[in-house]
């Protein structure tokens, strides 16, 4: 198991977000989490690296107990690559740059050591050339193409995926899910919180529902769209889809 | 028309008193140097270690910046060089002069850093977290950065006003341009060195604005 969350509560002040929410991912995984705004999903995926501080329950990234006192957890998060809805690379460096700044800061690799690592992962989301580019010289799916390079250049366990492509233009959604789905090809581990219902349905291995803090219903991409046993989720398909 | 000359533009008295004001000019740029160098870096220091949330550092950091920014300059170093040495410390004119227009640079300067600090989006936190930096690597590595280079324009405009102040150590007798002027109008009854005190200043000054002004357009950000 690479990912074990169980019984995972977290509340922001009285509004209690998640209720105790059970995640399993194994190795070589796509699990796909869909659901209604509001439902936690996005709370999920950060309270997984502790970027929110969980009020209680448990986490485990390949065995280590996150919420154990004295983890160090600056080391379980380059474990857990993330990649987010507004990409979040650094303006003032270039994508290589950005890419290597974990390589040379975490992992104390050389600079030589470092780019080399970066123009790989750069290489592997087909943006090599735009090594040099600044953020502002990319567009939105090159963005956030050097922001999944970013991630992957750590060599992570798992990478998450918070909304990769909702900032984005219609016609560059394209380029990032090809990247994700070449990534599911080579093996990846990833949990994914989108609402690119066709992606999952062709790519994921598991689909999890959730509502209001809870996880409704999981299962695999054909019984989940299809027949779900929830009609509150043949509603929400209904909706995303018109 | 000659009277007139004679009283503002006597080259007599100018070429007499020129090299005491070319010593003033020295004595300024010094201050002037001093005070930006341990005004920036201290107040930069403040602003990051606001960054750590320590609630009583940074109510204290809150509390001396705020007073520090109500006082006039002089009020300060007039305090320093004549109220000080009544509780048993004694500074120089010149070290007065220089740690009060410091201090007051630094309450600027932290003020501005920290407003540089708060403005990059929390997301730039989050995404250098995430890769496992630190909190100490995030703030340098990723916030100062972008942090100092939005901060350059009003910083740079604020040095200029804070770094002029230097005129007011002539108060406390600090040999610099003013109390150079001041000092030769007295002996001479004349004007004129006045005068050259405040052309020296423009060529001291001038300079530094249109500096202000190339970082300012060098600076502009652009996402």
């Amino acid at each position: 198991m690479i990912l074990d969350v169980s019984a995972l509560r977290k509340s922001f002040g009285h509004l209690e977000v998640l209720k105790g929410v059970d995640l399993k991912v194994r190795p070589r995984e796509l699990v796909f989490i869909i659901g209604p705004s509001g439902s936690g999903k996005s709370t999920l995926l950060r309270c997984c690296n502790r970027l929110e501080e969980p009020t209680s329950g448990s986490i485990r990234v390949e065995g280590i107990d996150l919420m154990a006192p004295g983890v160090d957890i600056n080391a379980v998060r380059r474990r857990i690559g993330m990649v987010f809805q507004s990409f979040n690379l650094y303006p003032h460096l270039d994508a290589l740059g950005n890419v290597t700044l974990a390589l040379r800061k975490v992992l104390k690799k050389s600079k030589a050591e470092a780019e080399h690592t970066g123009l790989h992962a750069l290489a592997r989301v087909g943006l090599a050339e735009k090594a040099q580019a600044y953020p502002n010289e990319l567009s939105g799916g090159q963005q956030q193409r050097v922001a999944i390079a970013r991630a992957l250049a750590l060599e992570p366990a798992i990478l998450m995926f918070d909304e990769p492509t909702s900032a984005l233009d219609p016609e560059l959604v394209g380029s990032v899910l090809n990247v994700m789905r070449e990534l599911r090809e080579s093996g990846m581990t990833m949990v994914v919180v989108s609402h690119e219902m066709r992606f999952a349905r062709s790519a994921a291995d598991r689909v999890i529902f959730m509502d209001q803090g809870l996880v409704l219903e999981e299962g695999p991409p054909e019984k989940l769209f299809n027949q779900p046993e929830h009609p509150r989720i043949r509603e929400f398909i209904a909706s995303i889809e018109h | 028309m000659s009277r007139f000359a004679d009283t503002f533009l006597n080259w007599t008295v100018m070429a007499q008193y020129a090299p005491k004001i070319l010593e003033g000019a020295w004595v300024t740029i010094q201050i002037a140097v001093a005070v930006v160098i341990a005004g920036i870096a201290s107040g930069l220091a403040l602003a990051v270690l606001r960054a750590f949330r320590f609630r009583m550092a940074s109510a204290l950091i809150v509390l001396a910046v705020d007073v520090l920014r109500a006082l006039p300059p002089l009020v300060i170093i007039i305090l320093f060089y004549f109220a000080l040495p009544a509780v048993g410390i004694q500074m120089s004119a010149w070290v007065a002069t220089w740690l009060a227009l410091s201090l007051v640079l630094m309450a600027f300067s932290e003020e501005i850093f920290w407003a540089g600090i708060l403005s990059v989006p929390k997301g730039q936190w989050e995404a250098a977290r995430s890769t496992g930096l630190d909190f100490f690597q995030t703030l340098r590595d990723v916030v100062l950065p972008q942090a100092v280079r939005l901060t350059i324009p009003p910083l740079t405009n604020r040095t200029i006003a804070i770094t002029k102040n230097t005129a007011l150590g002539a108060v406390v007798a600090v040999g610099e341009i003013l109390y150079q002027a001041q000092s030769a109008y007295s002996f001479s009854y004349n004007p004129s060195p006045l005068l050259l005190g405040a052309v020296a200043y423009l060529i001291l000054f001038i300079p530094v604005v249109y500096f202000g002004r190339w970082v300012e357009t060098r600076f502009a950000w652009k996402r």
